[in-house]
């Protein structure tokens, strides 16, 4: 590669419980996401995708292996500088946003912590930036749409200028015309900023859509990595991935018939 | 009662309203459809009534909402006058419905074949033993490996794909003649979710039952069901055979189906839908009736 892996994972494995309720979730995951990349992270609900994210964002600190982002290899604990590097937008944007906090405060907090400077101005951009205007500044949460507020969960993210964006099913929990909507808006966020993406997501669609390269996960094992383009024409080796992609074509008799279940 | 000829279930100009402080609130508006031993599927947005439509069949929409409907029977018997006691018995044995999360709707301190047999024994006079083999027999037509195994554990030690198939079996060993499942499959992994699809289209044409599938997967239903009704802030705004979908010329289901981003050709920026206020109140035009 021209250009150095913006992030680069080596062996990762992430562990959960004690002795006997010991379970591996990610079993020696290796993969490397270059600069300005948009790199997708697929599978079934336990393939340990989500875990690969958390431990690379910081959020579960139990893990062995090597995780470098933008160079730098990265400890359980991660200093202040990490975070403005590298932030993380989650799944259901019911959940994620405080119900009493106005749109304002969410985004300042964070530029408030790393003590930076125009709030204001940087406020003002970051919502112009994903399409809601200054007239979203002072609502609550609960005054917005599920898609208002994957946005300001965006520009809670964007508001520090981050290098990396890791994407945790972000439009799962939308409907198809807002999904649309949002995915839009972080194809166009990625080619202006030059932003390196790893989105988890079940549905490959999405993927296809948002993604140059993705890794398909079963069971906490790397299965495969492939390209967009290959995953277009069909052309995975493996028969788990393949499974996979039947599954998402519709309802099919046959193939449900065919299906199995690969260890 | 019932009537044999009748069709299977016949609604015309359904509406469900909520009193709010703002004024009443009408989350199903004038729909009307008549179903015999077919796959209906109701497809629409988070709003769009679907779910508030099959909840009014089995009279479950919760107070204060208001159903009214010029008709509303199943085999011809009147379900909006029918008493709590002719409900409870239709509810089950008539008209069963699968709810969309398995964690919430089993008994989490009772054992899954328990459930599944107090659902047959509610609805028949069979003794205990008689249930129980008549439980095992149905895990088994649901394709769960091991009954007996799993006959005795509890909901929270099944996966969320053997939870859906408990809670179909549950609902199907009263026999029904029609089934209401809402979104069955959606919290489901896609390949869970094809094999629980595959068992429920066996249990359609073997025991020639009716189905009224609500979801919000285009595609899912698309390829699942007979007939399509699509529904946009609580009215009917198309209607269509299912094999038709992609023909389907009302703009609020050709921008549903253009904004769904698609595997085979790359994209770019996809179409985003435009809301028209005319869709609120114009009739259920575009479609023709399957």
């Amino acid at each position: 590669m021209a250009n150095t892996a913006m992030i680069d994972i080596q062996d990762l494995r992430v562990a959960f419980g004690q002795g006997s309720d010991r379970v591996l979730a990610v079993d020696g995951v290796s993969l490397s996401v270059a600069e300005g990349e948009s790199f997708g992270l697929v599978g079934e609900s336990g393939s340990g995708k989500s875990t690969v994210l958390r431990a690379v964002s910081g959020l579960n600190d139990e893990w062995t292996g090597r995780i470098a982002v933008a160079g730098t290899d990265q400890t359980a604990r991660r200093p202040k500088g990490f975070f403005k590097l590298c932030q993380m937008v989650f799944q259901d944007p019911y959940g994620s946003l405080h119900p009493r906090h106005t749109v304002d405060r969410i985004l300042a907090e964070p530029i408030a912590i790393h003590g930076l400077r125009d709030a204001d101005t940087r406020i003002d951009r970051v919502l112009r930036d994903v399409g809601l205007g200054p007239s979203f500044r002072f609502r609550y949460p609960h005054q917005l749409s599920g898609g208002q507020r994957q946005r300001v969960a965006i520009a809670r993210a964007l508001v520090l200028e981050p290098r990396v964006l890791l994407l945790d099913e972000p439009t799962s929990a939308l409907d198809v015309s807002v999904q649309a909507e949002i995915l839009n808006l972080l194809r166009r966020l990625r080619a202006e900023h030059g932003l390196t993406m790893v989105l988890v997501t079940h549905n490959l669609a999405v993927v296809a859509n948002l993604c140059d390269r993705l890794a398909v996960m079963n069971r906490g094992r790397l299965v495969e990595e492939m390209t967009v383009d290959d995953l277009r024409h069909g052309a995975a080796r493996q028969p788990y991935t393949l499974q996979l992609l039947r599954a998402s074509q519709g309802y099919d008799r046959a193939a449900a018939e065919s299906f199995r279940d690969y260890a | 009662m019932a009537d044999d000829n009748a069709p299977l279930l016949e609604v015309a100009n359904l509406r469900v309203s909520f009193p709010t402080r703002n004024g009443v609130t009408e989350a199903v508006r004038g729909v009307s459809f008549t179903l015999g031993r077919e796959k209906l599927g109701i497809v629409g947005e988070s709003g769009s009534g679907k779910s508030m439509t099959g909840r009014s069949i089995l009279r479950l929409v919760p107070p204060p909402g208001r159903v009214t409907a010029d008709r509303l029977a199943f085999r011809g018997e009147d379900l909006l006058t029918a008493s709590p006691r002719r409900m409870r018995a239709i509810r089950g044995s008539g008209i069963a419905m699968v709810m969309q999360d398995p964690k919430y709707s089993l008994n989490p301190v009772m054992t899954v074949g328990h459930q599944i047999a107090e659902a047959y024994r509610v609805h028949s006079r069979a003794g205990a033993a008689e249930a129980k083999r008549r439980a095992l027999e149905m895990l088994e037509a649901v394709r769960i490996r091991d009954p007996e195994r799993v006959y005795d554990r509890y909901p929270h030690e099944v996966s969320g794909g053997m939870g859906q198939r408990i809670m179909i079996a549950m609902m199907l060993i009263p026999d029904p003649a029609l089934l209401i499942a809402d979104e069955p499959t959606s919290a489901l992994d896609v390949t869970v979710q094809m094999q629980v699809l595959a068992i429920l289209d066996d249990l359609c044409s073997q025991r020639g039952m009716g189905m009224v599938f609500v979801s919000h997967d285009l595609n899912l239903v698309a390829s699942f069901c007979d007939r399509i009704l699509i529904m946009y802030a609580g009215r009917v705004v198309e209607s269509c055979r299912a094999s038709e979908l992609h023909a389907a010329r009302h703009p609020y289901t050709r921008g549903l189906l253009d904004s769904l981003p698609r595997l085979d050709v790359p994209q770019g920026d996809l179409p985003v839908l435009t809301r028209d206020p005319a869709w609120l109140t114009d009739g259920a035009g575009g479609g023709v009736e399957g």
